[in-house]
């Protein structure tokens, strides 16, 4: 293509000379203000419970949002990434199993436990990329159950059934990081760098490689890219979001066990991300929100309804299943058709199809 | 397999010899060397039957599963729920009628119905679209898994054979010998050989059905190009719909032979979804005799893995997967 010379004075070439701050939309200072505020009138439970898990499971469903939005590639082995990053933290950090933890500082643990992260994401990437489609769903769940027997089994390295407790983060400038307000902003800073981050990368050059090998992958080999490393990459850099998440995670519970990295949890995963919508980024992050609220009031729902509260699962099932049979791109599918057929047609004044 | 000696002549030798030790192992008396250091021969030759009457269960639920695969692309991930209902329904045909081999037809046709659901209400109305299948499929096993949950509740069902199945076998294998020098043979239980040998004939069926009957090279002609197949006038949805009530039927009998080798409790579908997941890839999607190699595999490692180092002896299983994904990735007879 010939790049034509851009003559035109319109709002383009305008909007572009204004400050960066400038151009970030209105929806997200309201968003943006309103999270930030947040503590100011929310509970502790509503803020650590609530909020501070929702940008934790926002985050490793980000991790999915980006490898199969992306990336074409949907894998079940976000949580074991997570889980993983959980436990290496606790293994090389401080915990109540004092025979198997290393008590080194944590700026030595966290990026060591990210970069082994990255490292294992890598490999079960490599493995993964050797198949498509429905087959890396599947090598990713056995993937997931591998390690999640794995964890229940060695007693050496990962304490067997019982993992680690009292896993807490470091007590950095003299805050609590487990403190209701100081997690709040701890979870909503890496959640917003996440987001901000797979945005950034998205629309890079790795990022639209990405997106044309997801598309359509003979031709961006034929173009000369390597289709592998760059599916490999994206493993790498979701790799990355997880094990943030899984850290965040194990110091939210104060605990990582086997339970944590279970096919169950590995599945919710997956709902969470579909339920928001794989095509963009803040679709993980709803999700994440809708999934935690039911997980925590469903179960008074339930019983007001006159059921057991044990039938939560078939309410996220059933949620699930209807959003996946009649919107395959999740809520942010659902907004979008009805932002359609809300529009009305310029020229005619009727209303889309 | 004479092309494959020709092509491959290091395998072959490589896999002759394992055959020859295998033999050796199980027909010969063992020195008393090879005793102490790797056990009892009873304790091997029981791990190798319950692996290979393991493999047959495997094999029963995997089949269904590779079969639907094979001819629709359908991934059906319900097929783990499948064989839970299977199990359950058979449990109580059992149960009410006090005839155990009743189980099997009635867990064959309420499964078989069930199966036929799902292909026209659900697969027929999202076809050629592989992801949301998947998750669709994911969808109905949560639900159905926390249905069969709430109806059956969280208890173990344990389906027990008639009189005349029970009860040990002896078998013409000799684990040692007495000191007077009379042999002491093997004893298996009779239902599990009976099992086995059911799901070879099954195995053996549908090899048959599907390479010398119309109907399997309709299928066939299905697996290899569908449009084609439906252009020259073949009833394709009528064949699609045959195929998955016949692989959701054998997951229902399989739940039947589940519940009497070990027992029918919620969590058991996940598990037999992974074990047929990890078997077909081993083994090659869509491929009847990778099927069978793949849960012969599968089942001999869990076993000697739990007999020989129980600490990972599931790991294992998915240590095989690694290793056929690594070097070969369409299975180990699966198309390229």
């Amino acid at each position: 293509m010939v790049a034509l010379p851009d003559t035109r004075p319109d709002s383009d070439t305008t909007r572009d000379q204004r400050m960066w701050l400038e151009r970030v939309p209105a929806q997200y200072w309201v968003l943006g203000i309103l999270l930030l505020i947040i503590p100011s009138f929310a509970s502790d439970f509503v803020m650590f419970q609530i909020m501070g898990w929702t940008y934790i499971l926002g985050l490793i469903a980000l991790s999915l949002m980006f490898l199969g939005g992306y990336g074409g590639m949907v894998s079940l082995a976000q949580m074991t990434f997570a889980g993983f990053a959980g436990y290496l933290v606790a293994i090389f950090g401080d915990s109540a199993i004092s025979g198997i933890s290393q008590g080194w500082p944590w700026f030595v643990t966290i990026p060591l436990a990210l970069l082994l992260t990255m490292l294992f994401a890598t490999l079960v990437g490599w493995l993964a990329v050797r198949t498509e489609g429905i087959y890396t769903i599947m090598i990713t769940l056995a993937i997931a159950a591998a390690f999640f027997y794995f964890t229940r089994q060695n007693y050496d390295i990962f304490n067997g059934f019982q993992g680690f407790n009292s896993v807490l983060p470091p007590q950095l400038f003299g805050v609590d990081w487990r403190g209701p307000e100081a997690f709040y902003y701890l979870t909503l800073f890496w959640a917003v760098a996440g987001y901000a981050g797979v945005l950034y990368v998205g629309r890079a050059p790795f990022g639209l490689a990405l997106q044309g090998v997801r598309d359509n992958p003979r031709r961006m080999a034929a173009l000369g890219y390597n289709v592998t490393a760059h599916r490999v990459a994206a493993y790498a850099f979701a790799g990355l979001i997880a094990g943030v998440g899984g850290i965040l995670l194990t110091w939210q519970s104060a605990q990582i066990s086997p339970g944590t990295v279970g096919i169950q949890p590995a599945i919710d995963i997956l709902v969470i991300a579909v339920i928001g919508g794989l095509r963009h980024p803040i679709g993980a992050f709803i999700g994440a929100f809708i999934y935690v609220l039911l997980k925590t009031f469903a179960v008074d729902v339930l019983v007001a309804l006159g059921l057991s509260g044990e039938r939560f699962q078939l309410l996220i099932g059933l949620g699930f299943l209807i959003i996946v049979f009649w919107s395959p791109d999740g809520l942010l599918g659902l907004w979008d058709k009805l932002r359609e057929s809300r529009r009305r047609d310029p020229l005619t004044g009727r209303r889309g199809e | 397999m004479r092309q494959f000696a020709r092509h491959h002549p290091i395998w072959t030798g490589l896999l002759a010899i394992v055959v020859a030790v295998l033999l050796w192992a199980i027909f010969a008396v063992w020195p008393a060397a090879l005793e102490d250091a790797i056990g009892r021969k009873k304790l091997f030759l029981n791990a190798l039957f319950n692996g290979i009457t393991l493999g047959g269960l495997y094999f029963l639920v995997a089949s269904g599963f590779t079969l639907i695969f094979g001819l629709m692309r359908n991934v059906n991930l319900a097929h783990g729920s499948l064989y839970l209902l299977g199990g359950y329904v058979g449990y109580f045909a059992a149960d009410i009628t006090g005839f155990w081999l009743l189980a099997f037809p009635i867990a064959f046709l309420v499964v078989a119905f069930f199966g036929v659901m799902l292909q026209i209400l659900v697969f027929r109305r999202i076809e050629g679209q592989d992801l949301r299948q998947t998750l669709v499929t994911l969808g109905i096993s949560i639900v159905v898994a926390d249905l069969m949950l709430w109806g059956f509740g969280g208890d173990f069902y344990n389906i027990s054979p008639p009189s005349w199945l029970s009860g040990p076998m002896t078998t013409f294998f000799v684990t040692a010998v007495r000191s007077s020098g009379e042999p002491v043979y093997m004893t298996y239980p009779l239902v599990r050989i009976v099992i086995f040998i059911a799901s070879v004939v099954v195995g053996v069926a549908m090899w048959l059905a599907l390479n010398k009957t119309r109907i399997g090279m309709m299928i066939r002609a299905g697996v290899d190009d569908r449009d084609m197949l439906s252009a020259t006038g073949a009833r394709i949805q009528i064949v699609f719909v045959g195929v998955f009530a016949f692989g959701a039927g054998l997951a229902g009998i399989a739940g039947v032979v589940g519940g009497t080798f070990q027992s029918i409790a919620p969590g058991e579908d996940i598990r037999f979804l992974l074990a047929s997941l990890v078997v077909v890839i081993v083994g090659g999607m869509g491929s009847i005799p990778g099927a069978a190699l793949g849960a012969l595999l599968i089942g001999l490692a869990e076993q000697f893995g739990s007999v020989y180092f129980p600490t990972y002896a599931v790991v294992l299983t998915f240590l095989i997967m690694v290793v056929v994904l690594a070097f070969r990735p369409q299975g180990l007879l699966g198309k390229a």
